[in-house]
């Protein structure tokens, strides 16, 4: 099947999203959609798939033009969408939410659940999918129910299939199990197209590259032609560091020390399994591991929002370990949560109010129980300056920010204050090449003001790009510790799949 | 509410802080949201009213039959029964000092029960038990009102004092328990109001509280010095009934608005309702917050109660002194729009809506549940904006949420 956009253009009160696009989307053949966030990537796919109405401009399936009223037009017409965020349903099977709103029927309109998962068996054999059609969505990992995403498409026999940030929520594993299962969609002759802000994964995995900076098509290219500095550089629209410089670490006293930790989880599972470690002020700690290996509570009981069972925490000396959250913020430790939007800003709050969310009750701004938003805003006004937010005004809902903008509040609010240790989960996730840049730059700054940092990240290259040391956690503990110069991604990989388990750490 | 010159620069949706450069017009018509904010319910109540007339018209089933001989006629019977009907609504809401009057009265626990439950949906707090915390806290007032002898100055804060006592601590109850165990406040607000009336009819039977020679549930009368003053009282005249706990209404509005907007507080608890989780990251006790955005909503209920007593005849608790406001307040905390000034506004209107229904009544032959009905109308077209939204095709640049998306 052969997909045209001739001419596409939408325009939203006030923004031209995109802007008279033309692509080719080719049977057989991988296409990268490569942009920032808010490029227009995903209006173009929510056009392509029936959810948006172009304002101009036609799409072509084999030459002829055709329109979608909605999803279920584009669905018909063979497209097939694995959004970013999966629209399954948590306490179904795989094979309820597969058939959901396409199930097959015996007599008397009862459904005919046997034959719905026999196809899914079937698709799942086709491309080593290896996904059980009865188990419980809510028990699969992430990985899994993205596969069960791409089931549901090929059950309805699309022959195109659009990936929105595909790799966003996968562990690299995952990932390379997820390249593995595109190319041989495309071999098997479908049409592929996915949407990224990752360069590493355009060059990868597409055979065609086309770039999308503010709503427009700017480049188009095969996968050989450009390194990954020169793509960044035309989907950001500028010249971009993708490692930033840094000078040799020099670490002084320990601001942080972890000793003997246990965390348990909500089950009252043990995920962190008498961990020790130490941060010095003036280097950045890496903290590696595959998601779901205990980083998260780790984090969690290091700024108090969970209670350790056992060991002690230590900042710069003092026991913190039966402290508050607010408390040990007050002491020293500036925390960047890893989802932004679930735990670093209220999205309906404005700039202002998120400037202000962890230091309001500080005396600068607020005299008992009266808040003094003169002063909070004028901080925020210079915080929206010195972090590069970009913002119609300091009023603005944090919500309709772009997700680096988001971030750089985030990372603006803990930075502007004084602190010993800062805690930077996944800083730069979802998060544009711009902004990256930026933020990279700001951990680096604070390193060379003396601070310490632990940068927890599960991607890889941030890890090796910005931290003095490496640990590396699975399963709850801590397996191995790496200088970054003694090391690379294949060792590191092997570390974090648990590969060094049960020995001591190198 | 004129205290604060800044006051005037926000408009009934604004939970952002000042900006003081603006000028109020500029930024109230600049708003988006803010004008949405008074269109919608604006769309609502005509709408509601509009739906009122036809019931009106079929509901006289005389006129309906002559439709068949006398077309015409009935067409225009109908309309001037309408006509008529609303006519006496207004004139009764709003036509006589009385009628404004009474109005204001109706509106009194209305606005202070509206703050109650606007101040724990800012938070995220489902508070359906405002009915219960008023049961409680119109008791105590009522033990205190009859049990003490004291100067009015000391005995009439002291009654309303109680009042917000007995309304914090039945607030408190469902508050504790969604803070330490998750149990719903929705469930445990409903049944806590069927445990506050089975209180309340046991305690009006005791021997201590009914009158002497009373076996039916009522409480003695309360003292003369706990009453709430007539703010008309110098006019002389017995029918203007509305008290001092209408000044005290509007101070609360004021309070609340400075609460929710200008006090740490406030802003620990729109945080925490948009947010929990962001919340708890920034370091706020979620766990205070919640049984202390309760105990304050249940406060207030226990307030407005209390003010009913001491404000009005019969000066007295009676299985049913809090009527229905408990549950009035929550489509007028809605209507308002979770502001404290759109609350005040949403409960006069209310107010103004029972006031003239009963001269209606009176007027016409068109019964007073048909206010109820306008009102219920009111209410699920304000709780279904995308329907007045579509009937009227008001452009707004995002939907659905009802102000800040708290429930």
């Amino acid at each position: 099947m052969h997909l045209e956009l001739r001419g596409i253009t939408k325009v939203f009160p006030g923004v031209v999203a995109n802007d008279d696009i033309n692509l080719e989307i080719i049977e057989g053949r991988i296409l990268g959609l490569l942009g920032e966030n808010g490029a227009g990537k995903s209006t173009l796919m929510n056009i392509l798939y029936g959810l948006y109405a172009q304002t101009s401009g036609e799409i072509l399936i084999d030459g002829t033009p055709v329109s979608f009223e909605s999803p279920s037009d584009a669905i018909a017409a063979g497209i097939g969408m694995v959004h970013q965020h999966f629209m399954l349903v948590p306490v179904f099977t795989v094979t309820e939410n597969v058939i959901l709103g396409v199930e097959p029927t015996g007599s008397g309109g009862r459904i005919d659940y046997a034959q719905g998962a026999r196809r899914i068996a079937e698709i799942s054999e086709t491309y080593n999918l290896a996904v059980d059609p009865s188990a419980l969505i809510e028990q699969l990992p992430v990985g899994v129910q993205q596969r069960v995403e791409i089931i549901k498409v090929l059950f309805r026999h699309a022959n195109v299939v659009i990936f929105d940030e595909p790799t966003a929520v996968l562990t690299p594993q995952e990932v390379s199990e997820f390249y593995r299962i595109v190319r041989q969609l495309r071999d098997d002759g479908k049409s592929v197209v996915f949407i990224t802000h990752k360069l590493k994964e355009v060059l990868e995995l597409a055979d065609d590259i086309a770039v999308l900076r503010r709503g427009r098509i700017v480049h188009t290219s095969g996968p050989g032609e450009h390194t990954e500095q020169e793509l960044a550089e035309i989907m950001v629209g500028r010249a971009v560091e993708l490692v930033v410089a840094k000078t040799e670490a020099e670490p002084g006293e320990n601001v942080l020390e972890v000793r003997d930790l246990v965390v348990r989880d909500d089950r009252n599972q043990v995920v962190v399994d008498h961990v020790g470690f130490n941060v010095r002020s003036g280097e950045i700690v890496g903290l590696a591991g595959v998601q779901g290996n205990g980083q998260s509570r780790l984090v969690e009981a290091l700024t108090g929002l969970r209670r350790s069972a056992d060991g002690s925490i230590h900042l710069a000396g003092d026991d913190v370990t039966d402290l508050s959250p607010r408390d040990r913020h007050r002491l020293g430790i500036a925390h960047i949560p890893e989802d932004r939007q679930k735990g670093g800003l209220i999205l309906d709050f404005s700039v202002a109010e998120n400037a202000v969310l962890d230091t309001y009750y500080d005396e600068r701004y607020s005299r008992g129980l009266r808040m003094d938003w003169e002063a909070a805003e004028a901080d925020t006004t210079m915080l929206v300056e010195q972090f590069d937010v970009r913002t119609p005004d300091i009023h603005t809902p944090a919500g309709s920010l772009s997700g680096g903008n988001q971030q750089k509040i985030v990372v603006g609010r803990e930075f502007n204050r004084d602190f010993a240790l800062c805690i930077a989960s996944q800083p730069t996730r979802g998060v544009d090449v711009g902004s990256i840049e930026f933020i990279h730059e700001q951990l680096i700054a604070k390193r060379d003001l003396g601070a310490g940092l632990l940068l927890v990240s599960t991607e890889l290259d941030e890890i090796m790009a910005l931290s003095d040391r490496i640990l590396v956690m699975f399963a709850g503990k801590i397996v191995a510790e790496f200088l970054p110069a003694e090391t690379d991604h294949t060792k590191l990989g092997l570390a974090m799949a648990g590969a060094y388990r049960g020995e001591a750490a190198p | 509410m004129s205290a604060d010159a800044n006051s005037t620069d926000h408009g009934p949706l604004d939970s952002q802080p000042p900006n003081r450069a603006r000028t109020a017009i500029g930024r109230t018509l600049s708003s988006d949201t803010t004008r949405e904010a008074v269109i919608v319910p604006g769309l609502a109540l005509f709408t509601a009213l509009l739906f009122g007339a036809v019931i009106i018209v079929i509901s006289d089933v005389d006129n309906i039959r002559r439709l068949d001989n006398d077309f015409l006629g009935a067409i225009g019977d109908s309309l001037s029964n309408v006509g008529t009907a609303y006519w006496a609504l207004l004139r009764g809401s709003l036509g006589s000092v009385r009628a404004v009057s009474e109005t204001l009265t109706s509106a009194t626990p209305l606005i202070i029960t509206g703050l109650a439950l606007g101040l724990g949906f800012r938070a995220g707090m489902f508070n359906i038990g405002a009915q219960g915390q008023m049961v409680i806290g119109g008791l105590l007032a009522t033990l205190v009102g009859f049990g003490l002898s004291m100067p009015a100055v000391i005995h009439i804060p002291l009654a309303l004092t109680a009042g917000a006592f007995g309304g914090a601590i039945w607030g408190y109850i469902p508050g504790y328990l969604k803070a330490r165990t998750g149990a719903h406040e929705v469930i445990t607000t409903i049944m806590l109001n069927s445990i506050a009336m089975l209180v309340l009819q046991y305690v009006l039977l005791r021997d201590w509280v009914r009158p002497e020679g009373r076996n039916t549930p009522l409480s003695k009368p309360i003292e003369d010095s706990a009453h709430l003053p007539r703010l008309l009282g110098f006019l002389d005249r017995t029918d203007l009934r509305v008290h001092f706990g209408l000044l005290l209404a509007l101070v609360l509005v004021y309070a609340v608005w400075w609460l929710l907007f200008r006090s740490t507080l406030g802003f620990e608890f729109r945080a925490l309702g948009h947010n929990p989780t962001s919340s708890r990251f920034s370091g706020m006790n979620v766990t205070r917050l919640t049984t202390l955005v309760f105990a304050l909503s249940g406060a207030l209920a226990g307030v407005a109660a209390a003010s009913q007593i001491q404000g009005l005849e019969p000066h007295r608790a009676t299985t049913g002194f809090a009527g229905a406001i408990g549950f009035d307040a929550i489509s007028i905390a809605l209507l308002g729009r979770m502001h404290p000034y759109g609350i005040l506004a949403a409960a006069v209107l209310f107010g103004g809506l029972r006031a003239g229904g009963q001269e209606m009544q009176a007027v016409t032959d068109v019964p007073v549940d048909m206010i109820l009905i306008v009102q219920s109308l009111i209410v699920i077209f304000i709780a279904a904006p995308a329907l007045i939204r579509t009937i009227y095709r008001v452009r707004t640049g995002e939907g659905q949420h009802l102000a800040g998306g708290s429930i």
